[in-house]
């Protein structure tokens, strides 16, 4: 009781004493919390982009880094302006120009888009099934759902090599159980995009609709039941709707990366698919070529601009109402 | 409640556990596999793992990836706690929106953009590629995925804790180690082992941002998945696996025995 006492009236005391100290301590803090994450993104994130920007308008050379430098100011203020001039938009006019790069961004769009539907589709049922589920095995649900996402992505990708090839497990399968007489081919196909795009990012799906649909109020739909309602136009006039933010933010996370995926177009889909992701690898790793991948970065890019700041915008509205 | 978990949503789970779990557990199978042909059975086998072990390539690459994975999520884990209380705390401050804008979108950025990008400034710095640019690069893009794990964390957190230990004089450092850092641990352990997996599975932006010498086990996966398909890549992806499973099966056992000790605390401080 003593000490308490103590504490009491010497707290005070020592705060208004080292208060000046202290606020100085605290403020210096509170600016180095936000200093520190905030110069690291702004240097590794930000600037790259800049960068890459810069590059896409320079022109390529035979050289270590194989492209002309643009801004360089070794050469003075003459050598500056002599550079600005040498900046040009050729690789974004060899970019419209080459019907290559049109249809690989159109493709990779299309493809994206029908997996992005798709992935609803076969995610939806899994994620209202778990929110129906008894609340006492959700968490182990919800578990097993993450679970895959914790195993390598190249992995997932690769176990349906063994899968989809002609002499694969399926084919084999269907061709003993007598569904077929000729092996299937899809490997190699936008089939085989397809079902690895549905596979690998089914867990981003099924998780924000999972969210949405468990914390839907079940009593509504039973009340339309009650109200004569039929089971599918409930559905579709409550429970979808009451789901929207879920779906939303699932399709978007499923879109936007689906759009420059490299991995699965290049194992799955074979040497004849036209994605974006894979034109930009070849162009840097197979020809070299800096400035013009830069330029299909950059296009790409812009094209999904609007896509992330929807996403960014769902995420700040999610954060608000946590808060 | 069993009686509204119908048919329909048992069908629907049960297929979709199967989609998302066969393929792996055939990976799986196939890895023990006597027969050269990854796809027909021939017998059990442990040989894959033990060429496994002798590749010398493969071991090489595994340290390394071992190495850029603990160096990168921890300085993530750090740099990712930082981003998401400032994402919490602060919510008035220059440049706020370019703040958050830069956290989320690395999340949904396609990598061939990100590693392009960090790419072209490794070398407009004239940082040489290897160990040390790939592991900036991982804490580049995992950090974000820290922020987003710890953020849900923090917005949940009763703010009258940290209050009461301010007003009782703690300063603003202590008040953090003593009373946020504890309830925010399970977030932050939970955030280290997502950036450890993320780091541990990158191909596309380890091949932009490594150098020779800092081949990293994705890289040497995927150069030997594109020469085809054999049952050796089975057993080093099934020994992945497993690295992983173990991690995360002890992760949520202790974070349920720190819940039922923080449950039992709570009860005793109500008795008392």
């Amino acid at each position: 009781m003593s000490s308490a006492a103590t504490a009491e009236t010497t707290s005070p005391a020592a705060d208004a004493a080292k208060s000046p100290l202290a606020r100085l301590g605290s403020a210096f803090v509170n600016r180095l919390v936000i200093i520190v994450p905030y110069l690291w993104l702004l240097f590794f994130f930000l600037i790259p982009f800049v960068i890459v920007f810069k590059i896409s308008l320079s022109t390529t050379a035979i050289a270590m880094p194989p492209y002309t430098p643009v801004l360089d100011f070794s050469g003075g203020i003459s050598g500056f302006f002599g550079q600005l001039k040498q900046l040009g938009v050729d690789n974004y006019t060899w970019l419209t120009e080459d019907a290559l790069y049109f249809n690989a961004y159109v493709t990779s769009l299309i493809i994206a888009a029908i997996s992005t539907v798709l992935t609803l589709i076969v995610g939806y049922p899994i994620a209202y099934g778990m929110a129906r589920a008894p609340a006492t095995i959700r968490p182990t649900l919800l578990m097993l759902v993450i679970l895959p996402f914790w195993t390598s992505f190249l992995i997932r990708v690769y176990a349906w090599i063994g899968i989809l090839k002609p002499e694969g497990l399926l084919n084999q399968l269907l061709l003993a159980t007598g569904v077929i007489s000729q092996p299937l081919i899809i490997l190699n196909t936008y089939t085989a995009i397809f079902i690895g795009i549905v596979y690998s990012y089914l867990p981003f799906m099924v998780l924000p609709l999972y969210s949405s649909l468990e914390k839907m109020d079940y009593s509504l739909i039973e009340a339309a039941k009650d109200l004569g309602c039929p089971p599918t136009s409930a559905f579709w006039k409550i429970t979808f709707p009451l789901s929207l933010p879920g779906v939303i933010a699932g399709c978007l996370l499923v879109f936007i990366p689906a759009v420059g995926e490299f991995v699965i177009p290049d194992l799955l889909g074979g040497s004849q698919t036209l994605m974006i992701g894979k034109t930009l690898w070849n162009e840097f790793f197979a020809n070299r070529d800096w400035p013009v991948s830069s330029a299909v970065a950059v296009i790409l890019l812009l094209l999904l601009i609007v896509p992330i700041m929807l996403f960014q915008q769902a995420q700040a509205r999610a954060q608000e109402q946590g808060r | 409640m069993n009686a509204t978990w119908s048919r329909f949503n048992i069908t629907s789970v049960v297929l979709g556990f199967a989609f998302l779990y066969l393929p792996i557990v055939l990976l799986i199978v196939f890895s023990f596999n006597e027969s050269k042909l990854v796809t027909v059975w021939g017998g059990f086998s442990t040989k894959w793992y033990v060429s496994l072990f002798h590749n010398q390539g493969l071991m090489d690459a595994t340290w390394v990836t071992a190495r850029v994975g603990v160096i990168s999520a921890t300085v993530a884990t750090v740099l990712g706690t930082l981003a998401a209380i400032t994402l919490t705390r602060y919510t008035r401050f220059r440049g706020r929106i370019l703040f958050s804008g830069m956290v989320f979108a690395p999340l949904v950025m396609p990598e061939v953009i990100t590693g392009l990008s960090l790419l072209l400034l490794f070398v407009a710095v004239g940082l040489d590629r290897g160990f040390l640019t790939v592991t900036l690069a991982h804490i580049t893009f995992t950090m974000c995925f820290v922020a987003v794990v710890v953020q849900s964390r923090l917005v949940s957190f009763d703010r009258s804790l940290e209050e009461a230990a301010m007003d009782l004089g703690a300063p603003p450092v202590k008040t953090f180690f003593h009373i946020t850092l504890p309830v925010i641990l399970p977030a932050i352990i939970s955030g280290w082992m997502l950036a450890f997996t993320l780091s541990l599975d990158d191909l596309v932006i380890a091949s932009f941002t490594s150098g020779p010498g800092a081949t990293t086990l994705p890289m040497k996966i995927y150069s030997q998945v594109r020469l085809g398909v054999t049952p050796e890549i089975n057993a080093a992806c099934t020994i992945l696996i497993a690295v992983v499973a173990v991690g995360v099966i002890i992760a949520s056992v202790a974070n349920k025995r720190r819940e039922v000790q923080r449950q039992r605390d709570e009860q005793a401080a109500q008795r008392g």
